[in-house]
């Protein structure tokens, strides 16, 4: 097992080069120039260059990327040519609530999603899987900034009992105000995957119900409950936990929306603004820290199916 | 009744933690006023960029020599007294008593000396102004001599312009980098001081009130007068979505939104809490730019056709909205400024169509596609770009509309090739009123070198423009401005599609705001 990790640690190394190279190039190769950006409508041609040469954008190319790999190699991600602040720091800034709205996300979702999936499967066809459906539906179509919006309508303008945006930190402001502030996102950004993963559970534990040995097990007296509890989730898990992996992945990336309408500081925000400005080395770094999150994630789901299937081992 | 049961139920609910945090906000007394900026602060130095809001966060930290007033005149700021030679040639400024940067050392002569050069450097009006300066030094702690080469009009408007670069008065140390870098310390000598530990770029400045500032005993008035901080704190949290802005405002979050867009602000007027109101008298000039090195551009009667096309009232409607918030302006410079004239403005003031048709037939048009570039992230300009299309395909032109964002823009713009090679025919933009407000701006240079993208090239218009600096009184400045605007618009410059006006939001505990082209929050306060 151990090796197994230490392997696919060491396998990343390969993909985080290609991804640097790609994202790299992708950058230095698509139109718009960071210097006239900061210099602003008065200035000259000559200005521009100048403030282009400071920035060491008129190296060529292969001398800029060996520039930055060197330094990344040192676990520097380099400087924003904006702000001026280490890229390692303005992550360090941002990560905690981009992670905090995941988590809360994922928790809420998986709390909310596999019963009423479960429930569904054991009850299908009923009306409450009808209503399940009819929710994963509706779950999947409704864009997030309109829910978004409707929620701050209802619970911020009209009610006035949560705050419309903005974050609060558990660590430095207290549990009170990071719930406060954290409710509304986390119900606007669940909505989706709770419909994603209610369908996947029911699906699964469906597929798992009409197997021999749960009829086994209903032939030997077996409570529905127990059947349910013991026999049909835990065998529906490695597909439903493939797709909260997933989910977690697609949500790293899917919170730009919600970060900008409920104003949270995140790294969906950062990404978004560093692309408008072409501020290359926040870009770069993000996108290396998000291609490592990425495999970082891949690789516990493979553990985490092991919890669930015996019969897989590494 | 269930549901204003529920509602009650609900509301005590999530007012239990609601109550906790503001007994933990009560017992601080601290004055603080929540601001929703234009923009994000993304770097800190007024110098290095041209920023709008790096300028305004300039004016949070740092304090000017001379300041611009509600008339348009500059006024004594940092500078208690100053007199010039009887040729002109010699300035002698001295510096106010108890003048002090935020680290409590008192500023000098040569802190001002340092940051007039550096500003110098990058300032398109500080430049020529460094022009004719011979000399630069302080003689005493307290004491600025300029010495010049020849007699110049705009020593006080240069070194008390109020929009980018404004020349801030940084300590020495600081002013001594390089122009073309960011400058890493932020210590000025204004009314609030910048917290710079508590920056989030992307999200949140928070300024602090300088108790040490001392100022002027005069009135308020535009970016002169004394400035009085009258809250211990000023935050700025940049909401990168209008709407949520909005909200935050009308829930109370907030107290003042410096830009809402106009399609919200009836939205905000209808709270009995909040009033919007404009507050730039300039407000922003809108502008179509025509590349003259390309063809069809190239040649001015093409120029002139297109121009003939534009009709502001339909720019303005479509891109702006509510007529309150625009006004048609056939003047190059703001209407209700000085220099505002319309000589020649004939060519706009119709937007006739046919008449446009029929220019153009004269020309001899061959059908060369024109590139509009159309930058889709900026509302207003995405909805220029695409009146301006229809106007010049009804007019006759074959027109090809390249959407991108605005950062792509302003790369490209900067090519002089041919559109084959990465070069356009035309693109959009708006000056600020304050930018464009006499003929020095280089929106209106007439040499293709040192001028604006889009080259145009008109020696009439240089001479015109190098005489200003030298006029001293007002009627004379008026009549260089009649010229210039004349060869302007004989050589088909730019369309000026008129004046358009972005309100402020705030909640009515908010006090005391400045009428300025320019945000200032000096001499505000939250009751």
């Amino acid at each position: 097992m151990l090796g197994y990790i230490f392997k696919r640690i060491f396998m990343t190394i390969p993909v985080m080069v290609v991804v640097a190279l790609f994202v790299f190039l992708l950058l230095r190769l698509s139109p718009g120039d960071p210097a006239a950006v900061i210099a602003g409508d008065y200035a000259t041609a000559e200005d521009v260059q100048k403030i282009r040469e400071k920035l060491g954008l008129s190296e060529p190319i292969v001398v800029q990327f060996v520039t930055w790999l060197g330094s990344l190699i040192q676990g520097d991600l380099g400087t924003s040519i904006f702000s001026n602040k280490p890229v390692t720091e303005l992550i360090a800034q941002r990560l905690e609530p981009t992670l905090m709205l995941a988590l809360t996300t994922i928790i809420f979702s998986i709390l909310v999603a596999v019963p009423l999936g479960t429930i569904a499967a054991f009850r299908a066809g009923s009306w409450i899987d009808r209503l399940v459906m009819l929710f994963s539906v509706g779950g999947f179509s409704i864009p997030v900034f309109v829910l978004g919006y409707i929620l701050i309508y209802y619970f911020s303008i009209t009610w006035r009992i949560l705050p419309v945006q903005g974050y609060r930190s558990p660590f430095e402001d207290g549990m009170l105000p990071f719930i406060q502030h954290i409710i509304l996102p986390t119900l606007t950004l669940s909505v989706i995957y709770i419909a994603l993963l209610a369908r996947m559970t029911r699906a699964s534990v469906m597929e798992v119900l009409e197997e021999d040995y749960i009829r086994t097990a209903r032939a030997k007296g077996l409570s529905e409950v127990k059947i349910l509890m013991r026999h049909a989730l835990g065998n529906a898990a490695v597909p439903i936990v493939t797709v909260i992996g997933i989910g977690i992945a697609l949500l790293i990336g899917g919170v730009v929306v919600t970060e900008s309408v409920y104003n949270i500081p995140g790294l969906g925000r950062l990404v978004l603004d560093a692309v408008l400005a072409r501020d290359y080395p926040i870009i770069q770094g993000l996108i290396l820290f998000f291609s490592l999150i990425y495999v970082l994630l891949n690789l516990i789901i493979d553990l985490t199916y092991t919890l669930f299937d015996p019969r897989i081992k590494y | 009744m269930k549901t204003k049961l529920k509602n009650y139920f609900l509301s005590a609910i999530f007012s239990i933690p609601l109550a906790f945090g503001f007994m933990v906000q009560g017992a601080v007394a601290e004055k603080v006023m929540r601001v929703i900026p234009h923009a994000d602060l993304k770097n800190l130095d007024p110098i290095w960029t041209t920023a709008y809001i790096s300028r305004n966060h300039g004016y949070m930290v740092y304090d000017t020599l001379f300041a611009m007033d509600e008339d348009f005149k500059p006024q004594p700021q940092m500078v208690e007294s100053w007199n010039t030679s009887s040729d002109g040639k010699t300035w002698t400024f001295v510096l106010r008593d108890g003048l002090k940067f935020h680290d409590g050392n008192p500023v000098t002569g040569d802190d001002v000396v340092a940051s007039l050069e550096r500003w110098g450097k990058r300032d398109g009006m500080g430049q020529q102004l460094f022009n004719v300066i011979t000399k630069l030094e302080a003689t005493d702690s307290k004491t600025v001599v300029m010495e010049l080469s020849e007699a110049y009009g705009l020593v006080l408007e240069s070194i008390g312009k109020i929009s980018s670069n404004v020349p801030f008065i940084m300590p020495k140390r600081v002013a001594e980098t390089d122009p073309f870098e960011q400058i890493t310390d932020y210590t000025g000598s204004g009314p609030f001081k910048f917290e710079a530990d508590q920056w989030v770029p992307g999200s949140k400045v928070v300024y602090t009130k300088f108790k040490d500032y001392v100022p002027r005993s005069e009135p308020v008035s535009a970016a002169a007068g004394g400035k009085r901080a009258l809250v211990d704190k000023v935050i700025w949290q940049y909401f990168p979505d209008n709407t949520t802005a909005m909200n935050a405002l009308i829930a109370g979050e907030i107290d003042f939104f410096e830009q809402p867009a106009p399609d919200l602000a009836p939205l905000m007027a209808k709270d009995p809490n909040i009033t919007v109101e404009v507050n730039d008298p300039l407000g922003n000039i809108g502008f179509a730019r025509f590349n003259h090195l390309l063809p069809p551009f190239d040649d001015v009667e093409v120029r002139r056709a297109a121009m003939m096309a534009m009709k502001q009232e339909d720019y303005l409607a479509s891109a702006i909205g509510d007529p309150q918030f625009w006004k048609t302006c056939y003047s190059v410079f703001p209407c209700g400024t000085p220099l505002a004239n319309d000589v020649g403005s004939d060519i706009m003031a119709t937007g006739d169509i046919n008449a446009a048709k029929a220019a153009l037939a004269k020309t001899g048009y061959d059908g060369t596609e024109v590139l509009i570039m159309q930058p889709t992230d900026i509302p207003v300009l995405s909805a220029f770009s695409l009146v301006t299309a229809e106007k010049l395909r009804k007019a006759g032109f074959k027109v090809n509309v390249e959407a991108m964002d605005w950062s792509t823009l302003t790369s490209r713009r900067a090519l002089r090739d041919p559109v084959g090679k990465g070069g356009w025919n035309m693109f959009h933009t708006w000056w600020i009123g304050a930018d464009v407000i006499d003929p020095m701006a280089i929106a209106f240079s007439g040499d293709p070198a040192a001028g604006w993208f889009g080259w145009p090239e008109d020696a009439e218009l240089e001479k015109a423009r190098s005489a200003f600096p030298k006029a001293t009184t007002l009627a004379e400045k008026q009549e260089i401005a009649k010229r210039v605007q004349e060869r302007l618009w004989a050589i088909g410059a730019s369309g000026e599609l008129g004046q358009f006006f972005t309100p402020v939001a705030y909640r009515n505990n908010v006090k005391g705001l400045i009428k300025s082209p320019v945000q200032f929050f000096w001499n505000m306060s939250v009751e």
